[in-house]
């Protein structure tokens, strides 16, 4: 798909620029459901019924509210540092942007096809951080450079937990290939990582329980990644407000959203590509290939996207000191561990 | 050993809790819902509710009484008195209306709906009624005016009251003239000119 | 302000101390309470609560009222989510200065509106407090149960928040006839309901680790600084009015006062002061049962006086709000206005504490303990 893009603007940048925007097509679209989806989820599990009025069961309300903020005045305080509260929002933005480039779609798409993937994954996801401590600093407000500083401790920690589980998945597949990766799952349910992966009945049964802890690790990281209850630390409203966009309104404020949601998203797609097969039908070849791809593949996100909605509609913050705790003290030892019995594992059977 | 327990303890415990509380909402999220669709569907009110006060006046007999009861003084009564050849009817409970009432204004932005106005009232004409919808954009316009007199009807009614005055005046030097003894008739035609006490409440 | 911390490396590294402002617009000051904080980074220094921004002249208010049943609407507003329990307060002083016996009906049905009341502010207060901590979710189970609460008070006297139901003397209404047949349904329903909000919150793993071991009170200080209702109980001291000196007819229920054990954490933590609010609510059904049960007959406005002009005196009485005791000083000059109203408000001596229990703990724990202690800025304003 992407050489066809190349070959109808040969010579051009305007191809790339094309492909860059490939994401967004879906980015958008997937961020109105997501918002409409959390929106509905919470609020039925909270006993009431959410927005009924624009559209069937309320379903146009998430473009009113993208039309809201599209109009809404961008207020930018007058001690505020101009320039990097303007940036800020967008380097967050591109920080998770950047990340769809090697999500493997479908078997045929994938941005970039590196071989390098899951590297580049962790590498640029904490581009966010950048520009999260910059909208906190530029705010020139003590709760946004609160939420700011916890969000950069909170990021760079997850990170290392993360960085161990896609480490051991790298031992296992022997590619950092985000597409390969899939390829190599692309067997049916029991060839995905989470149940052992394609590999002899004993070898499997030995991984399964350490795939399974990697596979709660990762959960766990991600969801303290995308700065989600309990995880919600930078922006724990009933602390700081807001957090770190406290002061950002207007379409700002949207991008920070956008953001937030696709990076949701993003989290949620390398879990499935690490472990639940990426764009691989469960069945094995059936119902595979072309569409089938891109619906699985979206379906295991929104699956993972949902359990984050519904763990944060249930539980409470934790402190930042706990959050620590989690990291350096459960999640890491816990990933390591696994790591190195992985790699016992693999050399021994 | 102690801290290692406690380690894995908190880690159960965790997951534990965790998958309970996620319980209690996947519960819920098949639960049909409590709240309602406020302006297209309303909740029965019971009948005791308490929401913007109406005064009927033709009810009225202007006692003041609950202006006085109220609280925040949000009632403003101002009344003239009736002529003896004024027929103003009687209220609905048989009770003779001696007074005009040309303002009748209840400030329904600072009422707090408390209901004390309504008890005291005789004849029973102020009471609550359920609309509660009643938002305006000026503040203004929440100060309800009830009585129905007309200008010109208060003018009338004030001429004659200055008249009625002025002959009782007349009445009264005409009186004083006389002698001491009609002092105890003077008395008497002053106080018909006093408002009616008003019944006790039940 | 400044202070030197030495690093590893045994260079100087210059930390400042940061000033900074918790409210009267924050989320978890619960109302416009400011909290002027010194922080260290994320660690509180010192806390000053700064109050005021709600202050009605509630005292020289009542002072102005040309009768007594004029202040109870302001007596309402004192501790808006707790109406009833400030209005038999009052009542009660006004009795003691008036020198009324009111019919035993009376009491019982005050009775049952308070415990209803103390059910109605503690799920307030519990909901409030899954917010502080982060959970949404329990905050809204807790207000769908207290619509039916508030339900009930708008079928009995016609308004949902601000009652004007107790009387000097009596009631304004009688209860309606569904009355008692709904209550005992929401009390069937609200026993579950309890059961899962203890499950989704109160033992969740993350909410105790949250709440264990922070903002220890304990009991001396508690005593000291004259704490009452759940911040003291959740200290361990037994004491409640209702029990050590009843007023009404408490002394004719079978109940028992909730008191913290520090089973999770150390006593007096602010789980204690919350799990006993949650505890309180099981006891207040348990007395609302036996309430409808053993409810006498009678006519609730027998005794309501016609007038009202105690001879000249004074007469406090107190009683156990859902926030702790709550007094009123009652002085009359034989005239139908009062000469004076003095209020002890709960909230306002609870909220004291705040800066002894929260020096050294962390921004996200004040949040946790200005949640446990419950202040309706309201009453501590006045
Ligand atoms: S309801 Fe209360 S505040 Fe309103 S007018 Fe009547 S007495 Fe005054
Ligand atoms: S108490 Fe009734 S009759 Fe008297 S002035 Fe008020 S509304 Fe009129």
């Amino acid at each position: 798909m992407i050489d066809w893009i190349l070959t109808q603007f040969p010579d051009s940048i305007l191809g790339y620029i094309i492909i860059c925007a490939v994401p967004l097509l879906f980015i958008l679209p997937y961020a109105l459901v997501t918002i409409y989806l959390e929106m509905k989820m919470s609020a039925h599990m909270q006993d009431r019924v959410a927005y009924m009025r624009t559209g069937w069961h309320g379903t146009l309300q998430p473009f009113a509210d993208i039309l809201k903020l599209l109009q809404k005045e961008d207020i930018i305080p007058t001690a505020a540092d101009k320039f990097l509260f303007i940036l800020a929002p967008y380097i967050v933005f591109i920080g998770t942007y950047a990340t769809f480039a090697v999500l493997p779609f479908t078997s045929s798409y994938i941005g970039s096809d590196l071989d390098l993937g899951l590297f580049y994954l962790v590498a640029v996801s904490s581009l966010v951080v950048v520009g999260i401590l910059m909208s906190g600093w530029a705010s020139n407000n003590k709760w946004s450079l609160f939420g700011a500083l916890r969000s950069a401790a909170q990021i760079v920690s997850y990170e290392i937990p993360t960085a161990l589980v896609l480490l051991s998945i790298v031992m296992i597949a022997g590619t950092m290939n985000m597409q390969q990766l899939s390829q190599l799952q692309s067997g049916g349910i029991s060839d995905w990582y989470i149940f052992g992966g394609p590999f002899p009945i004993v070898k499997k049964l030995l991984l399964l329980p350490l795939m399974f802890i990697l596979f709660l690790v990762q959960l766990t990281a991600s969801m303290a990644e995308v700065n989600r209850t309990p995880f919600d630390i930078p922006e724990a409203e009933s602390e700081l407000v807001q957090g770190y966009n406290t002061e950002y309104s207007g379409m700002k404020f949207a991008i920070f959203y956008l953001a937030e949601y696709a990076n949701l998203f993003a989290v949620s797609a390398i879990t499935v590509v690490a472990f639940f097969g990426g764009w691989g039908s469960p069945f094995g070849s059936f119902m595979s290939g072309g569409v089938w791809d891109l619906f699985w593949f979206v379906l295991k996100g929104m699956f993972f996207v949902s359990i984050n909605i519904w763990l944060r509609w249930t539980l409470p913050r934790l402190r930042v000191d706990q959050l620590m705790y989690v990291s350096w003290k459960v999640l890491t030892p816990f990933a390591l561990v696994c790591m190195i019995l992985i790699g016992y594992i693999l050399v021994a059977f | 050993m102690n801290a290692i327990t406690e380690y894995f303890g908190n880690i159960t415990q965790s997951l534990k809790t965790i998958s309970i509380g996620m319980g209690v909402t996947f519960k819920h999220l098949f639960t049909p819902a409590v709240t309602i669709q406020y302006p297209t569907v309303k909740m029965k009110l019971p009948e005791r509710s308490r929401n913007r006060l109406y005064v009927n006046m033709d009810d009225c007999i202007g006692c003041d009484q609950c202006s006085k009861a109220c609280p925040v003084n949000c009632i403003e009564i101002e009344i003239i008195k009736s002529t003896p050849e004024d027929d103003l009817g009687i209220t609905s409970s048989g009770q003779k209306k001696k007074l005009h009432v040309p303002v009748f204004n209840i400030d329904i932005a600072k009422c707090c709906y408390c209901g004390l106005c309504v008890y005291p009232c005789p004849t029973e004409c102020i009471y609550m009624t359920n609309v509660y919808e009643f938002s305006e954009f000026d503040r203004n316009n929440l100060i309800y005016n009830f009585a129905k007199m007309t200008p010109a009807e208060i003018e009338t009614a004030q001429i004659k009251v200055k008249k009625m005055d002025e002959e009782t005046a007349a009445k009264k030097v005409a009186a004083a003239l006389v002698a001491a003894q009609a002092k105890a008739a003077l008395d008497a035609t002053t106080q018909t000119s006093t408002p009616q006490q008003p019944t006790e409440p039940q | 302000m400044e202070t030197i911390t030495k690093t590893s490396h045994g260079r100087t590294l210059r930390t400042e101390e940061m000033v900074i402002n918790m409210g009267p617009q924050h989320p978890s000051t619960h109302g416009v309470l400011r909290l002027e904080l010194v922080v260290d980074g994320e660690i509180v220094i010192d806390v000053i609560p700064h109050i005021g921004y709600l202050h009605r002249c509630f005292e020289k208010h009542s002072e102005q009222m040309t009768n007594y049943q004029q202040v109870i609407p302001y007596v309402d507003r004192m501790d808006y989510v707790a109406s009833m329990n400030s209005e038999l307060s009052f009542a009660i002083a006004a009795e003691k200065l008036l020198k009324i016996q009111i019919p035993e009906r009376v009491d019982y049905i005050r009775v049952i509106m308070c415990e209803l009341q103390r059910i109605a502010s503690h799920l307030i207060a519990i909901g409030t407090y899954g917010i502080d901590i982060g959970a949404f979710t329990p905050f809204l189970f807790c207000f769908r149960d207290r619509e039916r609460i508030l339900d009930l008070f708008e079928m009995t006297c016609g308004a949902r928040l601000l009652y004007n139901y107790i009387w000097i003397g009596g009631l304004s209404h009688d209860l309606p006839q569904q009355f008692i047949p709904t209550l005992k349904e929401f009390i069937v329903d609200f026993r579950k309901n309890i059961k899962e909000l203890n499950d989704l919150l109160s033992f969740n793993h993350i909410f105790i680790k949250r709440t264990a071991n922070i903002g220890v009170l304990p009991a001396d200080v508690a005593i000291n600084y004259g704490c009452s209702g759940p911040m003291l109980r959740g200290s361990g001291v037994k004491w409640d009015l209702r029990k050590d000196e009843p007023y009404s007819v408490y002394n004719k229920f079978d109940f028992e006062v909730c008191v913290g054990k520090g089973e999770v954490g150390t006593l007096g933590d602010c789980w204690d002061r919350y799990i006993v609010r949650v505890d309180e609510m099981e006891q207040s059904l348990r007395i609302i049962e036996q309430a409808i049960q053993t409810l006498p007959e009678g006519n609730v406005q027998s005794a309501v006086p016609k007038r009202i002009r105690p001879n000249p005196g004074e007469a406090y009485a107190r009683a156990e709000s859902p926030r702790g005791e709550l007094g009123f000083y009652i002085m009359s000059d034989g005239t139908g206005t009062p000469y004076r109203i003095k209020a002890r408000s709960p909230a306002f001596v609870n909220l004291s504490i705040i800066s002894e229990i929260s020096r050294g703990c962390m921004i996200a724990d004040l949040c946790a303990i200005t949640g446990s202690v419950d202040i309706v800025l309201g009453e501590v304003d006045r």
